[in-house]
């Protein structure tokens, strides 16, 4: 076939790319494709939740008639939306999704790299990913249903198919499917941190890299010293469903049978999972955050205040992060000792991220912002971090903890300090991006109608859960009205549910926005932003290597924003240093 | 209904091609002075967030009016009412901050749009106000960590001695309440003991017999079924593996048994178990014990600020003294159908959100009547039987 040759550049270039721009755009459309499903499954569990036991047309379209009898939501099938939810946010789209995107986008470009260190192993870390999605997503299709045991799947409940039905097959793909996720992510991670540490072009000192890749950079790290015991944990978990094992199991009597499983603890799992859990909040958070300091900075035309300190914080937040995961463990009856060091080294965590949040004001104080999409996300990050990370402040309190333990406080805590704020940076960082991924502009007016509607929305969802929390309302619950103590909270699930679908309508906006745009938008300038990191100096037309020329040579940091004595409010990192001209923080 | 939903996505998706087109249009027309346009909308974007402050505050404080009454009411524990007073203490603070750095964010965000012709400020950093803002920080949570963590170990220390132990025992979707009866001590109990009359599994010499004469006469039937199944079939192999499970389960029953020889598991003939709900004295300390049947459930009295979970394989304790009795809850909810209760808050299945006991707090004089009520898991005479019987045994 003529054709041949053609297809074979369709597929080098669109598909088994080598190229990490390309690449970063294949995890970021595969993120919005995953976050879509896992947007839509709350969508469905919040209908049950606001109107619970009613039938909607809509649950037995997408679930049929087997998890939703007459339009009535199965509880089986409630958890299991809940889990794959969890699963798909933290794991698909703000995992894989956000460092995938902004970690092969931004790395090379900023750091002046031809690519990443091994083009082919940026590729594998890919596919990986995408054998995942497509793993996860067939196993909302087995006849048993999907894991279901919550997205923390803690055993004996995600060991035993007796337990409930999504221990079954749904459980089993669960594990393979994250198995290559780990894979996927430690191969990307290991290309990250080389990358960094090898390829920075002639001047990029670690001193004068922006913030975005120390974040991306302490995340990888992160995920590099978590994930492997992550993997660990599930594969015990697995040999414990599969072949008879006893790590997670003891004296259980099921289904009318009592097991001979001895000697094994849950709480083991619950140690191995969350020595990955809680680094993976700060896995997701911490490139957030690198991002938003690059847009806030760029947008009020002003340096990022104190940078030495937020590296000082990135890093601090990173090794703090390992630990602390006892905190999710305060009721499991661990020795209240260890339960006071796990308290005391949480709250510890606010000092850094205090500081952070002052930075980030600091910054549009006296500046000249300049509220684009991006800025209005950042902007909205900053808020949204703030509100939600002070509540941890209670959380991390065990002798609090006791009370609101898996309560909605929790649900309320962690969507905005940590969904809310890193889909909001993931916002930023693709309406700020975009003209490096595309060539073209995203139109400005629906991305701002896009903001107003997601924050919105986001906060008229998550706030009130506080409320609900602390009136005692346990999370995972089918529905409330077993118990007349939790009446009062009957429509603020309503308006709960009603703000969860005007912001997923809202996300319409953004897809339109982000295809319409890819083809139609305004071609975008070589630097749009006028920003002063080294991404902007390369060709708006992608080419494989990046520079056409030598690779730039860089004599500043990120950071000479409206800097006195220069013409233009931003001094590119190439431009040489005059006479008598200090660097940076100075 | 499909084709409805179908047209109505397309014309979403048209509508918005016009409107992105209308903006293209009237962006090129005012193109001359695009710079003024842009700094007067900008300008307005800036105030957007001094309004969204505002309304951000007023929906907070419209929450706290609608929803506060719905609150837990005050704690109905000794230990309780210190966690709620730290609980305070930390949202003074909390709130402080919240509203201050909000404040300063939306007012700088507001105050420092883009102007033409204007620079920033070149602020790269302040050490004086680092300094302040790293140890202010740092000072305020050394005292909540302190007085989180005196709290903490008063709550998690050892349980008094003089208190009444229950066992509060969980199983999918169902919880059971066991007392400790007269000598204030629970039995013991294993799963290979869980039969329809023994759903704890409770270890007494009764049911250590009981449990021998069923699973060998279920040995003896599976036996009996081993001819009907083909030689070497997988169903043989089935049943031989089912056969040499029960085995090893009297194994592990007779080595019971012969400890039993000791006069042992006898604490658990007094025992009490009860359903739906359970009931406690006020002001005298409950040492709470907490097992699972299957899965991992958690035992959560929000009333009483009291939560832990109950893991299979192992038991958990938790230990408290309740203040409020029932009948004065309900005077100060203003709420005559008021009770305490007790859910389960760990995920566990599909009746999760099902799975509750009620609690009644009452006088002592009360309770007591109401425990004399509840009937012994060994029955007194059963009891003083085999007493005798092992007396005599003992004689000879």
């Amino acid at each position: 076939m003529g054709a041949h040759a053609h297809k074979e550049t369709f597929v080098t270039k669109y598909l088994f790319s080598h190229d990490h721009k390309m690449i970063a755009k294949q995890f970021l459309v595969t993120g919005m494709f995953m976050a879509t499903i896992g947007m839509l499954m709350s969508v469905l569990f919040r209908l049950q939740l606001a109107y619970p036991g009613e039938s909607f047309k809509i649950l037995s379209f997408f679930l049929g008639e087997k998890w939703a009898p007459g339009g009535v939501l199965d509880p089986n099938m409630y958890l299991a939306l809940g889990t794959i939810h969890g699963t798909i946010m933290v794991f698909f789209l703000l995992t894989a999704g956000l460092s995938g995107t902004f970690a092969n986008l931004l790395i090379p470009l900023q750091i002046g790299a031809r690519d990443m260190a091994s083009g082919f192993m940026n590729m594998l870390s890919y596919w990986l990913f995408a054998g995942a999605s497509v793993i996860m997503l067939c196993s909302l299709f087995v006849e048993s249903g999907p894991a279901s045991a919550g997205w923390t799947v803690y055993p004996p409940l995600s060991a035993l198919p007796q337990a409930i039905p999504g221990s079954g097959m749904g459980m089993t793909l669960w594990i393979i499917s994250m198995a290559l996720f780990i894979a996927s992510s430690l191969i990307g991670g290991l290309n990250y941190i080389v990358t960094i540490i090898n390829l920075r072009t002639k001047g990029m000192k670690m001193t004068r890299l922006p913030l975005s890749v120390w974040a991306l950079f302490v995340t990888a790290i992160l995920g590099l010293l978590s994930f492997p015991v992550l993997l660990s944990c599930v594969l015990l978990l697995m040999l414990d469903r599969m072949f008879g094992t006893s790590f997670y199991l003891s004296d259980i009597y099921l289904a009318g049978e009592a097991l001979e499983n001895s000697g094994g603890s849950p709480i083991l799992y619950q140690h191995l999972f969350w020595f990955l859990g809680h680094p993976e909040v700060y896995i997701i958070l911490l490139p957030a955050l690198g991002l938003t300091s690059e847009i806030i900075a760029n947008n009020s035309r002003k340096p990022i205040f104190g940078y030495r300190a937020m590296v000082g914080s990135i890093l601090a937040i990173g090794f703090l992060s390992f630990i602390v995961w006892g905190h999710h463990m305060f009721v499991t009856g661990m020795d209240p000792f260890i339960g006071a060091v796990f308290t005391f080294t949480t709250l510890l965590i606010a000092i850094p991220s205090a500081v952070k949040a002052f930075n980030y004001i600091t910054t549009l104080w006296k500046g000249n912002i300049r509220f684009t999409p991006a800025m209005m996300f950042s902007v909205g990050m900053v808020s949204t971090f703030i509100s939600g990370g002070l509540t941890g402040i209670i959380l991390a309190d065990s002798a609090l903890d006791i009370n609101l333990h898996d309560t909605y406080f929790v649900v309320a805590h962690f969507h905005i300090v940590m969904g809310l704020s890193a889909v909001l940076a993931m916002f930023a960082g693709v309406y700020h991006w975009y003209p490096k991924m595309y060539g073209r502009m995203m139109n400005m007016k629906l991305g701002y109608a896009h903001f107003w509607l997601t924050f919105i929305s986001g906060y008229g969802v998550f706030f009130p859960m506080h409320f609900m929390g602390l009136a005692g309302v346990p999370r995972r619950y089918y529905t409330n009205s077993e118990f007349p103590l939790f009446d009062a909270f009957i429509d603020m699930n309503v308006i709960i549910t009603v703000f969860a679908i005007i912001g997923s309508a809202a996300q319409i906006l953004f897809f339109f926005n982000f295809f319409y745009s890819m083809f139609r938008g305004p071609k975008a300038s070589q630097n749009p932003w006028q920003a002063n990191s080294l991404e902007w100096t390369t060709p708006v037309e992608h080419i494989h290597g990046n520079w056409p020329g030598a690779l730039p040579v860089v004599h500043r940091w990120a950071y000479d924003y409206s800097k006195p004595g220069k013409e233009d409010d931003f001094v590119p990192q190439t431009v040489p240093l005059e006479e008598g001209e200090v660097d940076g923080e100075h | 209904m499909e084709i409805l939903f179908g047209l109505l996505a397309v014309l979403v998706l048209v509508a918005l091609v016009q409107l992105v087109r209308v903006f293209e249009i009237t962006g090129k027309l005012s193109g001359n002075n695009q710079d003024r346009i842009e700094y007067k909308s900008n300008r307005q974007r800036a105030k957007l967030w001094l309004v969204f402050g505002v309304a951000y505050f007023a929906f907070f404080i419209w929450l706290g009016m609608k929803y506060g009454p719905a609150l837990l009411p005050e704690a109905a524990s000794e230990h309780g009412a210190t966690i709620d007073t730290v609980l305070n203490f930390n949202w003074v603070i909390i709130i402080t901050a919240f509203t201050i750095t909000h404040i300063l964010l939306f007012y700088f965000a507001s105050k420092y749009y883009w102007r033409p012709n204007h620079r920033a400020d070149f602020i790269t950093h302040n050490n004086k106000l680092e300094l302040i803002w790293t140890t202010f920080p740092a000072i305020v949570l050394a005292v909540i960590i302190i007085y989180g963590l005196s709290a903490w170990n008063d709550i998690t220390g050892e349980a008094p001695e003089d208190g009444i132990n229950i066992e509060l025992y969980s199983q999918q979707f169902g919880w059971t309440a066991r007392y400790a009866g007269d000598d204030n001590k629970l039995g013991d109990a294993n799963i290979n003991f869980i039969n329809t009359t023994n759903p704890l599994g409770l270890i007494t010499p009764e049911t250590i017999k009981t449990r021998q004469d069923e699973i060998k006469e279920e040995i003896v039937k599976l036996n009996e079924q081993l001819p009907t199944v083909p030689v070497g079939g997988l169903k043989e192999e089935e049943l031989t593996e089912k056969i040499a499970r029960k085995e090893r389960q009297l194994a592990k029953i007779n080595g019971y048994s012969r400890k039993n020889k000791v006069e042992m598991f006898k604490t658990g003939d007094d025992d009490k178990l009860v359903k739906v709900e359970f009931h406690v004295p006020v002001g005298k300390p409950v040492n709470f014990q907490f097992r699972s049947q299957d899965v991992i459930h958690s035992a959560y009295m929000p009333h009483f600020r009291a939560q832990m979970n109950c893991v299979p394989g192992t038991t958990t304790e938790f230990h408290f003294t309740p203040t409020i009795t029932t009948a004065d809850m309900r005077l100060k909810t203003g709420n005559p159908d008021f009770n305490y209760i007790l859910l389960c808050n760990k995920i566990c299945g599909a009746a999760h959100y099902n799975m509750q006991m009620d609690i009644i707090v009452e006088s002592e004089e009360d309770y007591n009547k109401w425990l004399a009520e509840q009937p012994r898991f060994t029955s007194v005479e059963t009891a003083e039987a085999r007493n005798q019987s092992n007396e005599q045994l003992a004689q000879k």
